[in-house]
């Protein structure tokens, strides 16, 4: 049956969410941007909310409740509401987690998913992006070859957000042609994390280059074991995770630039009053709801553990287009004063150019 | 609990009215096209015949379904489909039990019949509250005068027992307060059809100008209260409730406008398939080819009019308010049906243009979706208008 209400208890994890992105998130998230830094208790707070380890079973020391994609939607739209950058962080060892959980071997979910049951933020993070301009994540530059019993990695991995204080990375690397993900545990042989990365936007998030210089890997890590993983399906949540924050960051510049538009007077009436604003204001609001609701679908397509190739890609597509132009009307409609940094408009700007480059950087 | 998943009894509507497209209209589409005030008999009465099957003008997910698939056969074909249309929608949204049953219950037996709505006028269309029509109260009798353009299915409507719902002001100086509605009987004298239209596209559709003189109807023939509220300029009922009525015929019409858009879509994706062409999803920017991104950002444009649709009459279907809703599917189904169908015309190049093939109608028919039930432009307004909490003099 056709609905478009989340489920009661979706309602209050959004509400909860909303709360704290109200709160926490955004009394915080300029000085983060200025400072290059998240501080651990917000980080913490959020973690207690136990969202990554909702889905992890009981007997690994989770809740034992249901991974949804839709429920992750929701939560990662209110959270990059709230800001991106933290947004990102908080949901960073999910990139981890949530891999394993669903096609992890039995061993790699005893040995990895009760470390994200603990009270402290677990620092793990995920390396997908390669360093040049036409990085695609099926034909990756990274390799892994099967040496006697381990697998022997070599390439350049960028935008790995946390890489420099996670306990675990997970990296993808062709094999034989096919994308695997492998486990790597900190301080491994042949693994070397760069200087932190300088970007346009979530400066908040610290994010590294990688390298691997023959980097071995023990055979068992390889996601999945023998099986490997369903890496369409994880670029697949991930094309969702970032639709959903895209839609969270355009609703913010869209709130922030809608009551703008309405305070500030030229003319002698609120600039609102004019179609030529007023109709970018509509378009916005059309525009942000369009994408949540397609995003939306392609989660419950995940959900039903169907193919979501076509939804999610396309869903990616547009909220890139989408967020871009909402964040840009957004700094648009503030004029001058949009430019300033006094404003937020210029950091959701930012921050919206981002989604093109965000490949596997969030997923649900 | 978000669900996009239809109810067998849906599947198998759309699954029914998908063949039913290709079948009845598919066949007859260009001939309509090029024969314009010729009426598609045929089609009508089996159209009518199959009415117990479920009407296109249904509120339900169901009927949205049915009428999109219905345009994916033929846009003209489908508007021509008899029932009580707009101005029994009109009728279902404004009138007492009593009204319901005087004015609809022909819809349901003897020949195929129509209702219509009149409101356009020469010299004003979206700016309703300038209409011109009087309707004037003579003891139990309201008398009407005045001309009506656009009006679909205005000849049918008047020449074959239909109804045609129109709207006049009782007092011109009370503005939006005075204007009503009435419903006009066939065969009331008075009443009649002065020229029909010929158009862009949807031409198997009549267009009429209809004509009111001392066109007399009983008194109890208006639609809600004949109240004037000049004091009270939050009470304008009238215009409300017409209002009201675009809240349920909007998504309707957006759902009109996504069925000729994958009609489109479809067209150019077998093309491209025929010659080998597949379309790979979830490749990155970089490596699609122009083609590929066009057909893409088509169908994402679908897929975006597709959700703000289905939400408008799920909305609609649960009783909860919609306007704002409405209006956006609306305005997003009309621009994306345009873009669509004019970007389809230049990606077929030389079979695009050519009349051999019935993407070119297309385009010409999915424009009237940009236009018909408030323009774009309108629909904006409205969405702006909610969006920002201004009344109508806040946001001109």
């Amino acid at each position: 049956m056709i609905s478009f209400t989340p489920s009661e208890e979706q309602q209050m994890i959004v509400n909860t969410i909303k709360q704290f992105a109200t709160d926490e998130m955004r009394e915080v998230y300029r000085d983060c941007e200025e400072s290059g830094e998240i501080p651990d208790d917000i980080v913490n707070t959020a973690w207690e909310l136990g969202l990554i380890a909702t889905g992890i079973p009981e007997e690994l020391g989770g809740l034992g409740g249901e991974q949804s994609a839709v429920t992750g939607s929701l939560i990662a739209e209110e959270l990059a509401w709230g800001d991106l950058a933290i947004a990102m962080k908080i949901l960073c060892p999910a990139l981890v987690a949530f891999p394993i959980m669903e096609m992890g071997t039995e061993e790699q979910k005893k040995k990895y998913l009760p470390d994200f049951c603990d009270e402290k933020y677990k620092a793990a993070t995920a390396a997908l992006i390669e360093p040049r301009f036409n990085f695609d994540p099926l034909a990756l530059s990274t390799t892994a070859k099967l040496d006697g019993s381990d697998y022997v990695l070599n390439g350049e991995k960028c935008y790995v957000p946390m890489a420099a204080e996670a306990d675990l990375l997970l990296v993808y690397a062709a094999e034989n042609g096919s994308c695997q993900g492998f486990i790597i545990e900190k301080g491994a042989s042949g693994l070397e994390i760069g200087e932190r990365e300088k970007n346009m936007g979530i400066k908040a998030l610290p994010t590294y280059e990688l390298t691997l210089k023959d980097c071995r890997v023990p055979k068992e890590n390889r996601l999945g074991g023998e099986a490997g993983c369903d890496f369409n399906r994880i670029l697949n949540r991930s094309r969702v995770a970032l639709s959903a924050m895209a839609v969270g960051v355009g609703r913010a510049a869209f709130e922030y630039s809608r009551d703008y538009a309405i305070d500030r007077h030229a003319f002698g009436e609120p600039i609102a009053s004019r179609q030529a604003i007023a109709f970018m204001i509509a378009e916005m609001a059309m525009e942000i709801d369009a994408t949540r609701l397609m995003t939306w679908e392609a989660a419950w397509k995940l959900d039903r553990k169907e193919d979501a190739t076509k939804e999610s890609s396309l869903v990616k597509m547009y909220a890139d287009d989408m967020v871009l132009k909402v964040t840009d009307g957004g700094v648009q409609i503030l004029g001058g004063h949009g430019y300033i940094r006094e404003h937020p408009v210029e950091l959701w700007l930012r921050n919206g150019r981002g989604f093109v480059t965000f490949d596997g950087m969030a997923i649900v | 609990m978000i669900d996009f998943e239809l109810s067998p009894e849906e599947q198998a509507t759309l699954e029914k009215a998908h063949e039913d497209a290709e079948k009845l209209c598919r066949p007859i589409a260009r001939y309509y096209d090029e024969h314009e005030h010729e009426s598609p008999d045929e089609f009508i009465d089996t159209m009518w015949a199959k009415r117990e099957e479920g009407g296109l003008f249904g509120l339900g997910v169901a009927a949205a379904l049915r009428v999109e698939e219905t345009c994916w056969g033929d846009a003209g074909l489908m508007i021509v489909a008899p029932g009580p249309g707009l101005g029994g929608a009109a009728v279902m949204a404004t009138g007492t039990p009593e009204q319901r049953e005087r004015f609809l219950t022909r819809f349901t037996e003897g020949e195929p019949k129509w209702g219509a709505m009149a409101m356009t006028e020469p010299s004003c269309g979206s700016d309703t509250a300038a209409i011109q029509a009087t309707a004037v109260q003579d003891g139990n009798e309201w008398v009407l005068n005045g001309e009506k353009i656009f009006v679909t299915w205005g000849k049918r409507a008047v020449e074959q027992d239909g109804i045609v719902v129109v709207w006049a002001t009782v007092d011109k100086s009370a503005g939006r307060a005075g204007m009503k509605s009435f419903v006009v009987e066939c065969g009331t004298p008075g009443m009649k059809v002065e020229k029909l239209e010929h158009k862009l596209g949807i031409k198997a559709s009549d267009t009429a100008t209809v004509i009111f003189e001392d066109c007399r109807i009983p008194y109890e023939n208006i639609l809600g209260s004949p109240e004037v509220r000049k004091l009270d300029k939050a009470k304008t009922e009238g215009f409300k409730k017409a209002m009201a009525t675009f809240d349920a015929t909007r998504p309707i019409v957006a759902a009109m406008a996504l069925g000729v858009g994958r009609a489109a879509l479809d067209f150019v994706k077998e093309t491209f398939e025929k010659d080998g062409i597949e379309i790979r999803y979830g490749l990155p920017r970089n490596k699609l080819t122009s083609l590929e991104r066009d057909v893409m950002d088509m169908e994402a444009n679908y897929k975006a009019a597709k959700m703000l649709m289905m939400r408008a009459v799920w909305m609609m279907s649960q009783l909860l308010p919609n306007s704002i809703e409405s209006s956006m599917a609306k305005a997003k189904a009309g621009l994306a049906v345009t873009k669509i169908t004019q970007k389809a015309v230049e990606l077929m190049g030389p079979l695009g243009y050519s009349r051999k093939y019935l993407l070119e109608k297309w385009m010409r028919d999915g424009k009237i979706n940009d236009l018909f039930e408030g323009t774009g432009q309108i629909n904006m307004l409205v969405v702006a208008r909610r969006v920002l909490g201004f009344s109508r003099d806040q946001l001109k």
